[in-house]
């Protein structure tokens, strides 16, 4: 079964590339937000129109593949299992709109992962491209050469005022949305991001948690987006996006060496306690799991631990999260028996990279 | 004068443009950005045409409230109620109201500055070309210029063609 390959393993093959910057930044995206002119848009379309609008993007799609995507997979919400759909969710290879509420919405989906092309979200087409690492450039490239591609043989919904014509207004224009997902453990440890944040979002970036509700921002892990999407060109847009990530790297890797020279030894006691927690408890609650798997992160990336990959992180994040946990189950799981899981699976993960050296 | 909590250099075209952002100021101004929530930004655009209609009389509060795009049939009313666009023409239709929005959702910003579509650029020069050559054929009557006038006149015809003629293998779409 296709939709298998997509489901079997957490992480997705492009993560477990060394990108540029990636002690701190997990990965780089860029979202195409685009209509076609002829349909009315998804969110206000009948079922009727939104399922020929799907026939026509999936037709067009299957008419001519493109090598970037690989062996590509075309995947329809409807005909998922819903555990399914949550975990392409819980892999950030579809939206939850998607999964939840779209009419006839599909997603292509490339053979590594990196591109997911979703059909019916919000707007007609969303084009996404995730790459290891702090690389934005590369990351757009790639986007907007699958957009190139998709535009010769679909007529965008376009205005020579306005740009691209999306359902929301704030996406409107470029249709872009860039972000990096960051880890920063030692600016959140040293009490640094509390000043830091809310002078991001004065540049028209976005700052937010993931995997936390609301703004809690579970195992130090942010998302830096651009705000506008209007007026600038994307190639503005990213530099800004650029400058801003730069500056967060650097104040990273100096809050990093003031915990070494000044509090080496509380820096020691915790990166190990949490790895002692993570390798023999047998019940562990979502949110405790994320701190101490960002503690884990961090020393491995300053040596403080050995012998385990630093892509863990971005595994473990991922496979302990609801969906998952069911899948391997294979039953709908209670909170406290996805407490006892959680802990199981990370103790068995940690073990296999012990057996693995 | 407080001291600044970031500071970013952006140089474009050798133009060099240094911001520096204190705390305060940030703190004080990053609750004007709207937050990434679905509900809060939708609320706010609505919020966002409300305002813009306080300032308008009764009368014309009284039209535009019974504006209908032709297209996708969403009603003012209802645009202003989930904060979307139901299709391209919405655009044009509620095209009176939306730069000012735009410039408070997007920085200032109201008019596109990014890609163009290769296929939509191709035609959208060919009609800049057109309304060039027809200001210039304008003018050569003006100054009973006729024999340029005439091969303007041609050539305004020859792209006009060009412009309607659907590609080669190009479906309609």
């Amino acid at each position: 079964m296709s939709l298998n390959q997509f489901l079997e393993h957490a992480i997705s093959p492009w993560m477990k590339k060394d990108g540029i910057e990636s002690d701190i930044v997990l990965s780089s995206r860029i979202r195409l937000a685009r209509n076609m002119n002829a349909f009315t848009f998804p969110i206000l379309s009948s079922k009727e129109e939104a399922y020929t609008a799907s026939q026509y993007i999936k037709e067009a799609l299957a008419s001519t593949q493109t090598n970037a995507l690989g062996n590509a997979e075309m995947l329809t919400m409807d005909e998922m299992k819903t555990n399914d759909k949550r975990i392409l969710v819980e892999k950030h290879l579809i939206s939850p709109h998607l999964a939840e509420q779209s009419k006839h919405g599909a997603v292509l989906l490339s053979e590594d992962e990196s591109v997911s092309i979703m059909v019916n979200e919000e707007d007609h087409i969303r084009i996404q491209v995730l790459t290891a690492g702090f690389d934005l450039d590369h990351t757009y490239q790639a986007a907007s050469s699958l957009d190139d591609w998709m535009e010769s043989h679909l007529t965008y919904a376009y205005d020579r005022q306005y740009g691209y014509l999306t359902s929301c207004p704030t996406n409107v224009g470029t249709g872009m949305r860039a972000s990096v997902m960051m880890h920063l453990p030692a600016l959140a440890i040293t009490q640094q991001l509390q000043r830091i944040l809310p002078a991001i979002n004065q540049l028209g970036l976005v700052v937010r948690g993931i995997y936390g509700e609301g703004s809690e921002a579970l195992g130090n892990l942010f998302q830096i987006s651009n705000q506008m999407t209007l007026g600038k060109s994307e190639q503005d847009i990213i530099e800004d996006l650029q400058g801003v990530v730069k500056q967060l790297i650097q104040q990273e890797r100096a809050a990093r060496g003031s915990l070494l020279d000044h509090s080496h030894l509380k820096l020691t006691d915790r990166v190990h306690r949490s790895l002692g927690v993570l390798s023999h408890s047998h019940i562990i609650d979502s949110k405790e799991a994320t701190r101490r798997l960002s503690d884990l992160r961090l020393g491995i990336d300053l040596g403080m631990i050995e012998g385990i990959s630093a892509s863990i992180l971005n595994e473990l994040m991922i496979v302990t999260q609801p969906g998952f946990l069911q899948r391997y189950a294979e039953t709908v799981l209670s909170p406290e028996q996805r407490d006892e899981r959680r802990a199981t699976l990370i103790r068995e993960r940690l073990k296999l990279e012990y057996t693995n050296k | 004068m407080r001291q600044a909590t970031l500071h970013f250099t952006k140089i474009i075209n050798g133009k060099k443009t240094e911001m520096h952002v204190c705390e305060h100021c940030a703190r004080e101004k990053g609750e004007a950005i709207p937050g990434t929530d679905s509900f809060s930004i939708h609320h706010l655009f609505s919020g966002l045409f409300h305002t813009d209609d306080s300032n308008a009389t009764q009368r014309d509060q009284n039209t535009k409230a019974e504006l209908k795009c032709p297209n996708c049939g969403l009603s003012y009313e209802k645009f202003l109620h989930i904060g979307r666009f139901g299709c391209a023409s919405c655009y044009e239709t509620y095209s009176t109201r939306l730069s000012s929005v735009f410039r408070r959702v997007h920085g200032g910003n109201s008019k596109h500055g990014g890609k163009i579509p290769k296929r939509i650029g191709e035609t959208i020069q060919i009609e800049q070309r057109i309304e060039e050559m027809r200001a210039m054929l304008n003018e050569h009557i003006q100054k009973e210029e006729f024999e340029k006038a005439a091969e303007l006149r041609d050539e305004i015809r020859a792209l006009t063609k060009q412009k309607d003629i659907p590609r080669e293998g190009e479906e309609e779409g």
